[in-house]
């Protein structure tokens, strides 16, 4: 058997999403933003909405996941894009709107931004990438970078005296009266995956309902910022990450 | 034709609604306005003043320094504006709670007491209303059908129900303004 | 017939935004232009021409969500006053190096930090030269009447979108808290989506099958990319400077001296100049309306007549600069400036102007 006889469309078993764009991503092996962008597109094509999903990029590693999702884009400076996606979903209220954020992003600097869109109740999705580290810049300590952990800004390991504790900021949001729908998932295996890809359309589905603001935490690795191999950060992700930010839903009504 | 009036008093006196339905006044009858609210240093200590400028030309400065009539209503007013009158001006100011008179010669001094003409129409708010009266008594330069229609534009639509009070006290104030010096 | 109204310039601009088809108002409360939004919430907009009004949670996020509605083509509309303006500079950069439209409005106060919230015009600087990183201009019109605050919303948004930049009203605490009589002019309706799709292809209206996805962002890590974006940037204000450039004059035909002044301190110093004009001296005004692009070449053309020129401002000296590098040194340049929130009277001006010139 050749293999112009296996590669047939009858023999196909997996493609990617034509969401997703044909370029090559920057993004390291082994890290999340892949597989979250991956979901992400799959739950647009799924549900038939390209021509209507708006997406805000942030600053951070996925500034450039506009290249990499084939729809229309918004790059907001850092922190700011719940409220760039504020006034998308007000102003063009039949549009999916979310935002992509990362937790420098979202839990550091864009803090007002987040808590009060979320507070207000917009009908937007927010998908929050946390890995704990700034990964774009070259590995600083994040507000949500666990006690003791190594960075290029706490080599020491953070401490509490210096650094104060990891900030949970998706427990805050789920406080908020605003939100709807506020979980926290994971990619690091092929099920979680799949809880995550549920989780995104859920989101998505939410927001066409305007029943608020939809939250999903995707507790990723940063392999190259924590300096471990792919295999090594998923495994100290679960080990190190989970007790710390535990997965699941927050809130869902 | 071109006046420019400053009105100085404490804030809750109503100085700036009387400027503001004087400037729609002059607005009713095809003039220029300008109402340039208190916005200086004095504004502090609870005192309010307005310039306003009524003219059949475009108005250029809002902001003057020197007035063709004060209408005055607490002493630091007085104190701040009478030298600012123009010679030949007009000054019409409330006695109550002044201490120290206003003392020019080449001025026309005029007095209404509206606080206790307001107090005997039973409307402490028509104060400005009593005092508005006075100045269009001694300077008739809005007719009262274009003052009636400038209340009408400046107060909302649900209180128009009293218009015919403050036409009242507008008609007591032109009745018992008093002249105390004549040029 | 026209309608007049009397009003402050602030409300002015809100009841402009309502009539001229804005989409959106995204605004924080600061002394001394809080009417405007508050005018906008009572007038309760949404109900009528469906423009979206929204009390944002910091002036830094009112602008960045005039990103994303201008991102979608829409015309949106944000005022303050100074410190707010600070929070902004952020957000105009991006805008800017975005090529995004909207119209800020910043009725200026007397800084530097809180300062006061008596009027000035301290921020001259900050709109014209920057404010924000990067190499950008915004058009900065300076308006001196509730007539103007109202006319700009408008010339702004058209500005913006012929320009694809942020544009910036220039007010100050006197225009904005001035009543006068304002002629509503015909109410131009907001744009439809279609209108919208088929005007501004750039838009994030959603990416359909028969065109690239929309991408809006102002970051370009290939330097050669970064530096044609430059250009074309640059492009645009050479382009203004030749095509948008507003004055007026008066008195200044015959002038041996001229003030320059904008906002509330053109309107006072008009009076300077009839004061002078009655002593016999030849006084003229020159008010720049537009602050960015400046009439440098107006103010070149009449050199050669003049015997010296005085900028007079609510500031140390800033707009002067742009003055002096007209005049490129060829008559001397005079200064008058009051600061703290205190407004000279016309007087004060022309003792400050004959001072200079007897010197």
């Amino acid at each position: 058997m050749e293999l112009k006889d296996i590669i047939k469309p009858e023999n196909k078993v997996y493609s990617k999403s034509p969401v997703l764009t044909n370029k090559v991503m920057h993004y390291c092996p082994g890290c999340s933003h892949g597989t979250v962008h991956k979901l992400i597109a799959e739950v647009i094509e799924e549900m038939g909405i390209q021509e209507k999903t708006i997406g805000i990029s942030p600053v951070g590693c996925s500034v450039f996941a506009y290249n990499y999702i084939d729809i229309d884009w918004q790059q907001a400076a850092h922190g700011r894009a719940p409220a760039l996606a504020t006034a998308t979903k007000r102003l063009c209220p039949d549009k999916y709107v979310f935002t992509y954020q990362g937790d420098g992003d979202l839990a550091s600097i864009g803090t007002a931004e987040i808590i009060h869109a979320c507070n207000r109740g917009e009908n937007i999705v927010v998908i929050f990438i946390n890995n704990a580290i700034y990964g774009m810049t070259g590995g600083q300590m994040a507000p949500t970078t666990l006690m003791g952990m190594k960075t290029s800004t706490s080599p020491y390991g953070r401490t509490e005296e210096l650094h104060g504790k990891p900030l949970k900021i998706t427990e805050l949001i789920a406080q908020l009266e605003g939100t709807c729908y506020v979980t926290r998932q994971s990619v690091q295996s092929a099920a979680a995956s799949r809880k995550t890809k549920r989780a995104i359309r859920k989101a998505f589905e939410n927001s066409a309902l305007n029943k608020g603001t939809s939250f999903v935490e995707v507790v990723s690795a940063c392999n190259s910022g924590w300096k471990l191999t792919p295999v090594k950060s998923n495994e100290w992700m679960v080990e190190n990450m989970f007790p710390s930010y535990p997965i699941g839903d927050l809130k869902d009504r | 034709m071109k006046e420019e009036i400053i009105i100085a008093g404490f804030g809750g006196q109503g100085v700036l609604s009387m400027g503001k339905i004087l400037a729609y006044s002059g607005i009713m009858q095809g003039q220029e306005v300008t109402w340039m609210p208190s916005y200086g240093p004095e504004m502090r200590g609870g005192t309010a003043n307005v310039t306003v400028i009524l003219s059949d030309k475009k108005i250029s400065s809002p902001i003057l320094s020197r007035f063709d009539t004060a209408i005055i209503l607490n002493q630091q007013s007085m104190d701040k504006f009478e030298n600012q009158v123009k010679q030949g001006g007009l000054l019409i100011y409330d006695p109550n709670g002044i201490t120290r008179h206003p003392q020019r010669k080449d001025i026309t001094i005029c007095s209404i007491e509206a606080v206790d003409l307001s107090a005997e129409l039973g409307n402490s708010k028509a104060y400005n209303m009593v005092v508005l009266g006075a100045y269009l008594k001694k300077k008739p330069i809005v007719e009262m059908v274009n003052v009636i229609k400038g209340l009408k534009k400046s107060i909302p639509e649900r209180h128009h129900t009293l218009i015919p009070m403050n036409e009242k006290a507008i008609q007591i104030g032109m009745e018992r303004v008093t002249e105390l010096h004549t040029i | 017939m026209a309608e007049f109204i009397l009003m402050k310039g602030n409300e002015a601009i809100a009841i402009s935004a309502i009539r001229n088809g804005c989409d959106g108002y995204f605004g924080y409360p600061i002394t001394p232009q809080s009417e405007v939004m508050e005018t906008l919430m009572v007038e309760r907009p949404w109900e009528t021409t469906g423009m979206v009004v929204l009390q944002a949670e910091s002036e830094t996020s009112s602008i960045n969500m005039l990103y994303g509605g201008a991102s979608c083509g829409k015309k949106v509309l944000t005022s303050s006053s100074s410190p707010g303006l600070s929070l902004m500079c952020e957000g105009l950069s991006y805008l800017a190096g975005a090529e995004l439209p909207c119209v800020v409005v910043n009725v200026v106060r007397g800084g530097p930090g809180l300062g006061t919230i008596q009027p000035g015009q301290g921020d001259y600087f900050q709109a014209c030269k920057g404010g924000g990183h990067g190499d950008y201009k915004m058009v900065v019109l300076a308006p001196n009447s509730a007539q103007e605050m109202y006319d700009f919303v408008d010339l702004g948004f058209d500005l913006a979108f012929k320009y694809l930049t942020p544009v910036m009203i220039l007010a100050d605490g006197v225009v904005g808290q001035m009543m006068e009589k304002v002629e509503l002019r015909p109410v131009k309706p907001r744009w439809s989506d279609e209108e919208i799709k088929k005007n501004f292809k750039w838009a994030t209206t959603g990416k359909t099958p028969d065109r690239e996805q929309n991408v809006l962002t102002s970051l370009a890590l290939d330097a050669a990319v970064h530096e044609r974006l430059n250009h074309k940037l640059q492009s645009k204000y050479k382009q203004m400077e030749t095509e948008d450039v507003r004055f007026e004059s008066y008195m200044c035909e015959d002038a041996d001296h001229i003030i320059v002044a904008y906002g509330c301190m053109a309107r006072i110093c008009e009076n300077t100049v009839e004061l002078a004009r009655n002593e016999g001296i030849k006084l003229g005004l020159l008010r720049p309306i537009t602050l960015y692009p400046f009439p440098t070449i107006e103010i070149q053309r009449m050199v050669p007549q003049l015997k010296s020129i005085m900028s007079v401002e609510l500031s140390a000296g800033q707009m002067v600069e742009d003055v002096r590098l007209a005049v490129n040194g060829k008559i001397p340049v005079n200064f008058f400036g009051r600061l703290g929130g205190i407004v000279p009277s016309p007087h004060e001006v022309y003792e400050a102007f004959k001072k200079e010139i007897n010197k």
